[in-house]
């Protein structure tokens, strides 16, 4: 009762403290986007490479443009810090007139924000910053911004600077990013949507504020849609567990419930009273849930932030809010939950006839009718073919419902697996034989605890599986992207430092370095309606692989007359159906240039995707000569350390961020384990409550058998043999059950590497079985249920075998 | 001290060496000149051109517009090659007053001079906003302002040479000698065009001043009025006052004297909308069109002010039309 009621709280809690940390960072999103755009109908974006100030010019003097607002916003890296501020740049005076609410405590703010090298700070930020001078990095430099003050209505790491000041102190003079408009009244905005988008270069945008936002929400949705999965799976362990208790608690209760109709009850009622105790164990649940999932949602967005570690929405510090319709929702999900896992039991209550219950002796007739075969194996071929199916809106809702199928149909598989397998043997040894028969004969209560350790199994299993997988090929795929000895990058974050080429020279005739690659990364947008993807311009990659990346599948040949070539990483290849050989279109310096795709690459880094291109393509292309990061080979007999001290001591070095392939190795794996523990955290969660439960089931099983240990003693078995033969009852069954757990966990482990990952983030994965931790945990489940039973028989033949055979008058 | 602070000082040093910008400094018998004159004088602090007036509908409705185009130079010297650099706001608003409304309808606008979005030329007016402009062609000036809830197209032709305010567009504004401004007037200018695409006429009033010390430290506002009499004459009379309500300057003969407040049901503000207005041998009671004319440009100039239509009574009877203007009774004024 206890562990139902525990594991319907867990379920209820997760799925609710995933639902408030979501919806915080959601609606922090939203407001961040909100007060940022204000009333604006209309957003216009450049790609990293901006838009030239004079499209700006043409646009504001549309007719139809009530106001256009010129804003350069990036995210600034700050010396010596991993964090970055989200600088932006904007006309006080136009924004004034779409984003109102940002100047609306102090309007003369307005005009502080004139000033050059000023800037207001979120308070976030202010309060950070501590009346220090904001300082930034661009390309190698540092520039000082002098506080003015707070802006309530900026949201997390945020800082606003004239418009002048930005291009000035960036570097990008005559460049803009983002234009926010707002349109005439009666103008049409579909209209003025298409006029504008013909005036801007290519790689820029125009689309309304609700897009916008969607693009942002979207951006953790697969994460999130995971989570809450994950939440269900929590549910319906909960709802499991229920059912297995109350079927237990049924048939235990069998006469009682007799006694009630013969008293008058009528056949409802028995019904009612089963679902009534349910619905209430239910609601108990439920609220406790809603507490927990509280407690749950707080602590994980102060420890993790909103993204619960994914590092989707740096910066952002929400605010959780209780929500008293989300809270009754979730609670009432978990009295569902509960009534539907008693229902079962409770029909069975109210269809026996009380003459028969009260004579007993036919407790399996509920569990009997569960034995045919087809349900189970119409739902596993069907799970099968769901695996074949898309997914829906980027979310792979049919691998979900696969992962459904293949458990519900595996655990109803059980009863007729039992069977065959428990009939197969017939050994000579009494209690191991007494215990066959015994899980022959009652195959119902045998087939309730094996269900419970193939669903709970199984999950763990599979869990299992695709993690390690997954944290394989990562490592191996680590190995493959960090060739070099040493790597550096100019700071942790932010987009607004480089390397300029001179910087570049200088490392190159370093007489430490044997090989030098540098590395451009930016950003382009290829589809307006998805975040965008990063463009790595890197030297080399045309003739040499080992700098490449690790590639996927077969590559193309590029043929005389072909653009140049550009390589896809695996979630651009699913997303936008590049596939090698094929002539795609990249905006580069405002015009569309045409690249032939030649292989595809695997690449764990970025989950909206990454193209990769020649870099002397791209600087030709772009005029862009500036590097981002580099990757240095040693000469023989050079020290890691050595090239170290002598980067930093070039002018602009003390900025570099510089660290060994190993360094590097290590803290991305760390990043790797970071993201995934919370998920790890509630997976083992829920599956030590699912196992806990089942000993719970095992226990009130062989309670439920104390007449029949009654009679064995008399018939002359032991204490000792009794619990032997409950030990060998609890092995066998955990040995089919961890059986069976093993190949569907096996099962649904490829279900998730395959369709769940591959089409929520794109990345394919080699399978790699953990087969120790396997073994471990398979050992373990077997080990804790025969445990179970044998300290159960313990208790229930403690007392002596003349009372416990007159308790069955 | 390391050697980062040291980086970080040498970095700074550019903002705290911020030079102050050098206006010029307004001067007597510097004799106006025009057409230069009607254009900008970009090098000043400030300046403004002004326009009020009556409006009459084809239905026999009166209404009162102003529209302002001020042009300002901020105090920011810096070597910023960013065309964005706000070398100079162009701030504009222009209201106009229904009686049937009760209130003024208002829109106000600022920007930079940056793209040639917003702008003054010299030489003549010509100073525009976004779509909103004026314009002096010969003796014509063409205005259009689409705003929110209204628009205007109106153009005013001047018959009379421009009135020079002062001593010949020297205008003292204080007691000390650089607190004043050049100004000249063009009264009685005849006005067509459409209000929200209404046919209208009527008669109008432009100031055009430029200054680099309008304010005595001493003043937080002043009262204004300028009125296209009956007769064809013109009066324009000014007073400079303290923070303590008391007047600190105002031209010889000229005084007000309160005849009617009105207390602003949003902001609180009790302002003296009916004045009796003494200058030279003049004495003229003004009433205003509606009391409530107060308006809101902290979006723009940043202060809340009562600017509206008066009618100037002269012994009871109608003698003219015109526009009183009363800032400094919310906050004193900074210009």
């Amino acid at each position: 009762m206890l562990l139902s009621l525990l594991a319907i709280a867990l379920g209820v809690a997760l799925g609710y403290a995933v639902h408030l940390v979501n919806r915080a960072a959601i609606e922090e999103l939203a407001a961040g986007v909100r007060t940022l755009a204000g009333e604006a109908d209309l957003e216009v974006r450049g790609g990293r490479a901006g838009l030239p100030e004079e499209v700006y010019a043409h646009i504001a003097r549309l007719p139809g443009v009530a106001v256009a607002s010129p804003v350069l916003e990036v995210e600034a890296s700050i010396p010596g810090s991993r964090q970055s501020i989200r600088l932006v740049g904007l006309d006080a005076l136009r924004a004034a007139l779409i984003q109102p609410a940002l100047f609306a405590e102090d309007p003369a703010m307005r005009l502080e924000l004139l000033k050059p090298d000023v800037a207001f700070l979120s308070p976030s930020a202010f309060a950070q910053l501590g009346g220090k001078n904001l300082r930034i990095v661009s390309g190698t430099r540092v520039h000082e911004l002098r506080v003015a003050g707070a802006i309530s209505g900026l949201r997390g790491s945020t800082a606003l600077t004239d418009i002048a000041t930005a291009q000035w102190r960036l570097g990008r003079l005559g460049e803009l990013n983002r234009i926010d408009l707002r349109l005439a009244p009666g103008a049409d905005r579909e209209q003025m949507r298409a006029r504008i988008a013909a005036l801007l270069p290519e790689g820029a945008y125009v689309a309304t504020l609700d897009a916008v936002e969607e693009t942002g929400a979207s951006l953790s949705r697969a994460y999130r849609v995971n989570l809450n999965v994950l939440a269900l799976v929590a549910l319906f362990t909960g709802g499991f567990l229920v059912f297995s208790a109350q079927a237990l608690e049924v048939a235990r209760r069998r006469r009682e419930h007799a006694l009630l109709r013969v008293l008058g009850l009528r056949r409802g009622g028995v019904a009612r009273l089963v679902l009534a105790e349910a619905a209430a164990l239910g609601a108990l649940g439920g609220l406790l849930g809603i507490a927990l999932g509280h407690a749950f949602a707080l602590a994980a967005v102060r420890v993790a932030g909103a993204d619960l570690g994914a590092g989707m929405f740096r910066g952002m510090t929400p605010e959780l809010t209780f929500s008293a319709g989300a809270a009754l929702a979730y609670a009432l999900g978990g009295v569902a939950i509960a009534v539907a896992g008693a229902l079962p039991p409770a029909l069975d209550a109210a269809r026996t006839a009380p003459a028969q219950a009260l004579k007993g002796g036919d407790e399996q007739a509920m569990f009997a009718r569960a034995v045919a075969l087809w349900p189970g194996t119409l739902l596993i071929s069907s799970g099968f073919g769901l695996t074949w199916l898309g997914p829906v809106h980027g979310i792979p809702l049919a691998g979900y419902l696969a992962i459904a199928c293949l458990l519900l149909g595996g655990v109803l598989l059980m009863p007729w697996v039992a069977e065959k397998v428990f009939g197969l043997a017939n050994p000579a040894h009494v209690p191991t034989a007494l215990a066959l028969a015994q899980l022959r004969g009652a195959p119902g209560q045998a087939a309730v605890s094996l269900a419970a350790i193939v669903a709970s199994f199984s999950l763990m299993a599979a869990m299992a599986i695709m993690v390690a997988s997954f944290r394989s090929s990562v490592d191996e795929w680590l190995g493959a992207v960090l060739p070099a000895d040493l790597y550096f990058r100019t700071t942790a974050s932010g987009e607004t430092s480089w390397v300029d080429p001179e910087l570049e020279a200088r490392v190159r005739a370093l007489p430490q370095v044997e090989r030098a690659v540098f590395l451009r990364s930016s950003r382009v947008v290829l589809d307006p309606g998805r975040p965008p993807v990063a463009l790595l311009a890197r030297e080399g990659v045309d003739r040499d692989a080992s700098v490449r990346f690790p590639a996927m599948g077969a590559a193309y040949e590029r043929k005389a007359g072909d653009p140049p070539p550009a390589w896809v990483s695996e979630a651009i290849a699913d997303l936008y159906g590049f596939f090698p050989g094929r002539e795609i279109r990249l905006p580069l310096g405002g015009t569309a240039h045409p690249f032939v795709v030649a292989g595809v690459w695997r690449d764990y880094a970025r989950q909206h995707g990454a193209i990769v291109i020649e870099r002397s393509v791209y600087a030709a292309l772009t005029g862009d000569r500036r590097a981002n990061d580099a990757a240095l080979w040693l000469k023989p007999g050079v020290e890691a350390a050595a090239l170290a001290a002598a980067l930093r001591a070039l002018p602009g070095g003390e900025l570099l961020e510089i660290a060994g392939a190993g360094e590097v190795r290590r803290a991305s794996l760390a990043i790797f384990d970071r993201s995934f523990a919370v998920t790890y955290a509630l997976e083992a969660v829920a599956v030590l409550v699912g196992l806990f439960g089942l000993s719970s089931s095992m226990a009130a099983i062989v309670l439920a058998r104390r007449r029949e240990f009654g009679m064995l003693r008399h018939l002359g078995m032991t204490r000792r043999q009794v619990g032997a033969m409950l030990a060998a009852e609890g092995a066998l069954l955990a040995v089919l059950g961890v059986a069976v757990g093993l190949v569907l966990g096996g099962a649904i482990s490829l279900v998730l590497i395959h369709v769940v990952n591959r089409q929520s983030f794109h990345w394919s994965m080699d399978v790699h079985l953990p087969a120790l931790l396997l073994a471990g945990l398979s050992l373990a489940l077997i080990v804790l249920s025969s445990l179970t039973a044998m300290l159960s028989g313990r208790e229930a033949t403690g007392m002596g075998p003349v009372r416990a055979v007159k308790e069955d008058w | 001290m390391n050697r980062r602070e040291l980086l970080g000082l040498g970095l700074l040093l550019p903002v705290s060496a911020l030079a102050q910008v050098k206006y010029p400094e307004v001067t007597p018998n510097h004799a106006l000149s025009f057409p230069r004159d009607h254009g900008a004088h970009p090098d000043y602090r400030q300046e403004w051109w002004y326009v009020t007036g009556w409006l009459k509908t084809q239905k026999g409705e009166d209404f009162g517009f102003q529209l302002t185009f001020f042009r300002a130079r901020p105090d920011i010297e810096t070597a910023n090659p960013s065309r964005f650099t706000p070398r100079q706001i162009i701030l504009a608003h222009a209201a106009l007053a229904d009686p049937r409304h009760g209130r003024l309808r208002h829109e106000e606008r600022a920007a930079r001079t940056a793209l040639d979005l917003a702008g003054t030329k010299e030489g003549s007016t010509n100073v525009w906003l976004d779509d909103w402009f004026l314009s002096l062609d010969k003796d014509l000036y063409q205005t259009r302002i689409q705003a929110r809830g209204f628009s205007l197209e109106l153009q005013f032709e001047a018959k009379d040479k421009p009135l020079l305010q002062g001593q010949s567009g020297f205008s003292r504004k204080g007691r000390r000698p650089e607190e004043a401004s050049y100004y000249y007037s063009r009264p009685q200018l005849k006005v067509r065009g459409t209000a929200n695409g209404q046919p209208v006429t009527g008669t109008a009033w432009l100031d055009h001043e430029w200054s680099s010390q309008y304010m005595a430290a001493e003043a937080a506002g002043w009262d204004w009025c300028g009125l296209n009499l009956d007769d064809g004459s013109a009066l324009m009379a000014f007073r400079m006052r303290g923070r303590d309500g008391k007047p600190v300057f105002a031209p010889p003969g000229v005084s007000f004297e309160v005849l009617k407040e009105w207390k602003s049901p949003r902001t609180g503000t009790v302002y003296p909308v009916g004045m009796k207005v003494r200058a030279k041998d003049q004495v003229l009671s003004l009433l205003p069109l509606m009391d409530d004319q107060e308006l809101d440009a902290r979006a723009s100039t940043g202060t809340i002010y009562w600017e509206g239509a008066v009618r100037a009574l002269r012994d009871g009877r109608e003698a003219g039309r015109g526009y009183l203007e009363l800032t400094g009774y919310w906050k004193p004024m900074k210009l």
